[in-house]
């Protein structure tokens, strides 16, 4: 017996969902003024260029994107050793921003929960703004997505991924059943 | 890949592999000390204890800081303060540290080894800070860090190191991990401050600076360590400048855009000329401030829980 395996959503499901995403950013903030993307390495990182790009479509503005990488802020060091730590590199100033948190699949939200601690260690931004494309659930903490591609309901032993070509592009999200 | 070392002990049981983790590991926490709130809580609740038995400022605030930098509990010792001078031996020094249950020491000592002799018999993860004329691997990572930054790669670097190679720590660490990432390793120094066999490790000896220096990426000057040596070693400091001290007109042999690393401290007019130390070729603060980002990476990696095997070195 092997993996059982589902594709959820395809490249142009994914494309829609995050264009719809983009308008949702923009509705909701009334523009892009102040609004910054950042997204959590790696997955998220993806996917904040891919609605900077969008968001460049529709409005013609470029928005400011940065990635954080939640390696040192994890919860659970001790219990899984030392992970690699990637960069955090987060090129312009986040105090009075309204940040565009990015990551592709929310599950526990502890995650979410690093990468919040980590955005705070280095300015004060106005808010912070939770957009994903995939909500599996299964949360942990008090924590909830204001921008949602997709809600999928999973048994906590499956797995979703999302997988990216070699230009970082989405192709798939894939549900993987043990 | 996993690091999978409890102690740093030195380069010599470090995979070229395990190299190129911790600079890439430094590399991701240089921005943390760019902030201006420079901490995060990676290491929160660790409690890192540096005891130095030789003399130390660079090194221990470096280490004090990068602990802190990570929110670990850093606590000082030296051994002018501490019980040795009253008699106490090494191991009852260690045991009595282990009761107070750190998780890290970070150890200087003027024996060779005395940071091997810790790790076998006690708990806690051993970072040697520098061991007599044995190791000194968090210089030698910080170097390669250095030098990577300032040339991209370390692979096929022609690296020049001049002094007294025999006393220095410095050198053979820098020789083990630079002839692992395949740089070529050029040594040169007094005959009384080369030692035999030296070239085992996989670098070549020069007899004249010159040559060595000639065509050189990287042009690393060693500190005459004058408290280590009898007046036997050299006839005297003028002389040691003359014949191999680093001054433009020999700096001229090297590549047009090599560089200049000194481990400190300096002798300003003894192995390095005043002109050199502070022109543009020189990255001697570069590596300072690469020291504390290298140490940061260190204390992480060895932090990495009980998941370790605890026989891995």
């Amino acid at each position: 017996m092997g993996k059982s395996e589902t594709i959820i959503l395809d490249e142009a499901a994914i494309s829609r969902a995050l264009t719809r995403i983009a308008h949702e950013i923009l509705e909701h903030n009334h523009g892009t003024e102040n609004v910054v993307l950042v997204g959590i390495r790696t997955g998220g990182d993806h996917l904040a260029l891919y609605l900077q790009k969008r968001l460049q479509d529709i409005e013609g503005v470029t928005i400011p994107l940065g990635t954080v990488d939640i390696t040192m802020y994890r919860d659970d060091l001790a219990s899984r050793g030392s992970l690699p730590v990637g960069k955090t590199d987060i090129p312009f100033p986040l105090d009075g921003k309204r940040i565009i948190l990015v990551d592709d699949v929310l599950y526990t939200g502890r995650t979410i929960r690093a990468a919040m601690d980590a955005l705070m260690d280095i300015g004060r931004p106005r808010n912070i703004q939770l957009a994903v494309l995939i909500d599996r659930g299964h949360r942990e903490l008090p924590i909830r997505p204001d921008f949602v591609g997709r809600n999928v309901p999973t048994a906590a032993s499956e797995q979703v991924m999302v997988h990216f070509d070699d230009k970082q592009l989405p192709v798939e999200v894939v549900l993987s059943k043990p | 890949m996993a690091f999978n070392h409890k102690h740093i002990l030195g380069i010599e049981q470090l995979s070229a592999e395990d190299i190129t983790l911790i600079l890439d590991t430094a590399e991701s926490f240089k921005e943390i000390s760019l902030r201006p709130i420079k901490k995060v809580p990676t290491l929160r609740g660790k409690t890192v204890i540096n005891v130095f038995f030789e003399a130390s400022t660079r090194t221990r605030t470096s280490f004090e800081i990068a602990g802190k930098r990570l929110s670990a509990d850093t606590v000082n010792i030296s051994a002018s303060t501490s019980a040795v001078v009253k008699g106490e031996t090494l191991e009852d020094t260690a045991r009595n540290l282990e009761a107070m249950k750190p998780d890290i020491i970070v150890m200087r000592h003027s024996c060779s080894g005395a940071p091997h002799y810790l790790a076998e018999r006690c708990d806690f993860s051993v970072i040697n800070a520098g061991d007599g004329a044995h190791e000194h691997p968090s210089q030698a990572l910080l170097d390669l860090l250095t030098m990577r930054q300032a040339k991209g790669r370390i692979d096929g670097l022609i690296v020049a190191i001049i002094g007294d190679i025999t006393h220095s720590r410095v050198a053979r660490s820098n020789v083990y991990a630079l002839v692992k990432l395949g740089a070529e390793v050029r040594l040169c120094g007094p005959g009384t401050m080369l030692p035999p066999g030296i070239e085992r490790l996989g670098a070549k000896v020069f007899n004249s600076v010159d040559d060595a220096v000639t065509g050189a990426d990287v042009v690393m000057t060693l500190r005459i360590q004058q408290e280590r040596q009898g007046k036997t070693m050299l006839p005297s400091l003028r002389e040691y400048a003359m014949f191999y001290g680093i001054n433009p007109e020999r700096l001229k042999l090297a590549k047009p855009d090599a560089i200049v690393m000194h481990p400190g401290p300096m002798n300003r007019g003894v192995e390095i000329s005043s002109v050199v130390a502070d022109g543009p070729q020189n990255v001697i603060l570069d590596q300072v401030e690469n020291g504390v980002a290298v140490r940061m990476a260190l204390l992480y990696l060895v932090s990495g829980g009980d998941k370790l095997d605890q026989s891995a070195q």
